[in-house]
């Protein structure tokens, strides 16, 4: 009940959003733009002939194969990065340098090298979400508290030991918040990806409606079908941070 | 009884802005085997640093800790520090905390032993409880247990009670006695409270303001259980109070 009174104000900002769209189309006559109920049949046209679903599994695809390898280079080289402090003074000065070229600017080379394909999206969405990764795993072994280090080293534990039981804890918080944050980025760069040269995806649905017959409605579907996968995602990733192994770090 | 810790010289420095900033200076210490020696000192004169030097976490700028007679090595099981904010490992519960420490041992012993020092320390139904879901007593009740695990010879102890509330501090201290009448310890206890040095210690070592040096030593030969309303006891407490610079008339008794 509380959950429904707090959600309240929300929903009715979005309803009355929907309601000044639909208002101010019918009132200007656009023959372009569409009403919200344009958008609700051309999104169930599509769900139905399985076009929807094929463009959003090419989506997830690309960004699941492309946020999973930047995840298996990110972990590790962030961990040593954050722990060798000679890595760190050679490699963060470019990785601090790639960090702000926007993903759009690699398009030509990522079509250059990899072609028109699926891999030249899934460079790029590594690409993307691989920085922010490794910066927040550095920075979780950078804040790792001193006082358990010196614990562990007190103990006299194994470097095995004090990796497992010690840096790796310690960091996976800060690894679940840099996954977050890559996952968010890969979500908003496969669209971008996908307007250019490519055959399916989200991305691509939004620039072929627009191109084969300035079918709007399809436009807007896509967009608010992007969000709403978008937040789903983000979602998925909150769930990890209800986990054991990183709910310490939340806990009071 | 046999010497444990010699301390010869020690002396240590900061760098500051206006140059080298002396923190400890010529501090020279004996503890006997078993021995249990508070340290207190005004706030910030070099105390943690002094303890940290002996332990071996710090590296002094000159003078040398000698442990039963060899050289300290880097610091190891045989002497663990228990520290004022702690190092229980949050993300461990409180039997995997305990059994961190005891990793030379098979598994299933070194969870028998761990639960053997749950059980000391009153944890017992808290072993697989998480750190947060725990007060602070209980907090520093797992990090005691966790270092008397491993059989330390030596304990140095940072303020340990200093931030618990002046009950749960006292019934520590009385659980803290408890335990070494059993395991028989040489601790060094870094405080700034005189009535927790009389209760506990064998011997209090005054220290100056910084840069710390030894300014006074006293013998505490009251048998345990100690009554700290006893009038030789007060008598001491004035006594450490005036060498901390507290005048007789200040205490208001």
């Amino acid at each position: 009940m509380r959950r429904i009174k707090e959600a309240l104000p929300s929903v009715a900002v979005i309803a009355a959003l929907i309601a000044l769209w639909w208002a101010t189309v019918l009132g200007t006559h656009s023959v372009i733009f569409p009403t919200p109920w344009a958008v609700v049949t051309g999104a169930w046209e599509l769900l139905k002939d399985g076009t929807l679903a094929r463009h959003i599994g090419a989506s997830l695809m690309r960004v699941g194969i492309g946020f999973g390898l930047a995840v298996c280079v990110a972990v590790p080289l962030g961990l040593w990065m954050g722990w060798v402090s000679a890595a760190y003074r050679t490699l963060n000065p470019l990785f601090q340098m790639l960090r702000p070229i926007s993903p759009i600017a690699w398009i030509p080379i990522a079509i250059l090298w990899f072609g028109v394909g699926d891999a030249s999206p899934i460079y790029l969405i590594f690409i993307s979400s691989v920085f922010p990764m490794v910066v927040q795993t550095t920075v979780g072994v950078h804040t790792i508290e001193k006082r358990y280090l010196r614990a562990a080293e007190n103990f006299g534990v194994s470097r095995h030991t004090l990796f497992k039981r010690v840096v790796i804890p310690a960091v996976l918080p800060q690894i679940v918040v840099g996954m977050r944050i890559g996952l968010g980025v890969a979500w908003l760069v496969v669209v971008a990806a996908e307007m250019i040269a490519l055959r399916s995806g989200l991305g691509y649905m939004i620039m072929d409606s627009r191109n084969a017959g300035n079918r709007y409605d399809l436009v807007v579907a896509g967009m608010i079908i992007i969000g709403v996968i978008g937040l789903s995602l983000d979602g998925f990733m909150r769930l990890l941070e209800g986990f054991k192994w990183v709910r310490w770090r939340y806990a009071h | 009884m046999r010497t444990k810790i010699e301390v010869r010289d020690l002396k240590k420095s900061f760098a500051s802005d206006k140059g080298p900033l002396p923190v400890v200076e010529n501090v020279s210490l004996t503890v006997r085997d078993g021995e249990f020696v508070a340290i207190v000192g005004p706030s910030g004169c070099g105390k943690t640093t002094l303890l940290n030097m002996i332990a071996g976490f710090i590296a002094p700028d000159s003078g040398s800790v000698m442990i039963d007679g060899a050289p300290r090595a880097r610091p190891n099981s045989r002497g663990i520090l228990i520290s004022q904010q702690g190092s229980v490992f949050p993300w461990l519960t409180v039997r995997e905390n305990l059994t961190f420490g005891l990793n030379g041992h098979a598994p299933g012993d070194s969870i028998e032993i761990a639960d053997r020092y749950v059980d000391i320390v009153g944890l017992r139904g808290f072993e697989n409880s998480y750190p947060h879901e725990l007060s602070g007593g209980m907090l520093k009740r797992t990090e005691l247990a966790r270092a008397l695990a491993v059989k330390p010879e030596i304990l140095y102890m940072d303020e340990p009670f200093s931030a618990l509330d002046a009950l749960m501090s006292l019934r520590m201290r009385n659980e803290l006695l408890r335990i070494l009448v059993r395991e028989r310890h040489t601790v060094m206890l870094i405080t700034h409270d005189v009535e927790e040095a009389i209760h506990l210690a064998d011997r209090i070592v005054v220290l100056s303001s910084r840069p710390a040096r030894i300014q006074a030593t006293f013998e505490v030969p009251f048998p345990h259980p100690r009554r700290l309303s006893n009038s030789d006891a007060q008598e001491l407490r004035v006594a450490i109070l005036e060498e901390l610079g507290i005048a007789r008339d200040e205490l208001g008794s």
